[in-house]
């Protein structure tokens, strides 16, 4: 019975705390699907000024609750993507993309992963030729390159050998 | 001599993280610079707070001026108020921007602590706010005589602020104006 209890306040305890969170975000109804697909990725891409690390879909800080409803109506008023994005960075400046465009500023950013990846493969077939090599050089020089002097001994050895 | 550089490579590798490490131990990330500055202060009609007017850039414009932005559910903005009534006191022009807030809230609280402002624009919906680009306040503006945002600072404007960071800025903005 007592276990019974504990179990059902744990469980009512449980949904309780889990209500709050349930109900940070609102929601926008949109005329048409396709607006709220772009509302989806938009407010995923966009940073909270605010936060230092959250999109405004994400946050509740009152700046990204405003930013959600700016985004609603300019979706709604046929803003396109792009002037929406403009729009934020005139206002927040570059650091509420969280997909930063190509300039000067991020070239290294945006250039790095391609930049590592050719380091990467040239690092790697440097060392594999470097393993290769000693052993396939070594073995065709030895086998070829016996001057007289070692000839003439060789045949000695085997001579020797032949005798004993 | 290649070869025995190679054996110092993970030493040079771990020099290098670790100067772009202490470097990033002494930025603030929370530093956010502003998309305004050497802009011109937005367009805005809005009206003034305790009264009928209007105001709009033009009015606000004309001086060199800080423009802070508050409210009264701002926590900070009541600890940088003594200090913002301090400067008025010294001759510092300051307009303030009630962001988000109600009138009534807003005139009582100038009424109990004193109104450093010459003016304040009653932002009741946060648009002129976004205009500027503020996410949180209190913010304060150092905008020039042409009406041209120059210095945005996030936080408490104190005294350590005010002398170290906004008044130099003030002084050199107010001296072009003359010359």
């Amino acid at each position: 019975m007592m276990r019974q209890a504990l179990l059902v306040s744990l469980l009512l305890a449980a949904v309780l705390a889990a209500a709050p969170s349930r109900a940070v975000i609102e929601t926008y109804e949109f005329t048409e699907p396709e607006l709220e697909e772009r509302y989806q990725e938009l407010s995923a891409e966009l940073r909270c000024p605010k936060c230092q690390n959250q999109n405004i879909a994400d946050s509740n800080a009152p700046i990204s609750q405003d930013l959600r409803k700016l985004l609603h109506q300019q979706l709604e008023q046929g803003a396109s993507d792009e002037e929406i994005r403009q729009y934020m960075v005139d206002r927040y400046g570059e650091f509420v993309r969280y997909r930063p465009r190509f300039s000067g500023a991020t070239a290294l950013l945006w250039l790095a992963p391609i930049i590592l990846l050719i380091l990467g493969v040239v690092i790697a077939m440097v060392t594999l030729r470097d393993r290769r090599q000693p052993g396939a050089t070594e073995g065709a020089a030895s086998a070829s390159e016996l001057t007289d002097a070692e000839q003439q001994r060789l045949r000695e050895l085997m001579k020797k050998a032949d005798s004993e | 001599m290649p070869a025995r550089l190679k054996l110092f490579l993970p030493l040079i590798l771990f020099g290098v993280l670790a100067l772009f490490l202490m470097r990033g131990l002494s930025l603030d990330p929370k530093e956010l610079p502003s998309a305004l500055i050497d802009k011109p202060f937005p367009a805005f009609t809005l009206p003034a707070l305790g009264s009928d007017e209007t105001l709009d850039r033009q009015a606000v414009t004309g001086e060199v001026a800080l423009f802070n932005v508050w409210a009264t559910w701002c926590v900070s903005c009541r600890v940088e108020h003594p200090y913002l009534t301090e400067l008025a006191q010294q001759g510092v022009a300051i307009y303030g921007i009630n962001y988000k807030d109600e009138d009534a809230a807003a005139l009582r609280w100038l009424q109990q602590l004193g109104d450093p402002y010459i003016a304040n624009i009653a932002d009741r919906e946060g648009t002129l706010g976004l205009d500027l680009g503020v996410y949180g306040a209190p913010e304060t503006y150092l905008v020039d005589a042409e009406g041209v945002v120059r210095y945005r600072h996030v936080g408490v404007v104190d005294e350590r602020v005010w002398t170290t960071v906004l008044q130099p800025i003030y002084v050199q903005l107010q001296g072009g104006e003359r010359g």
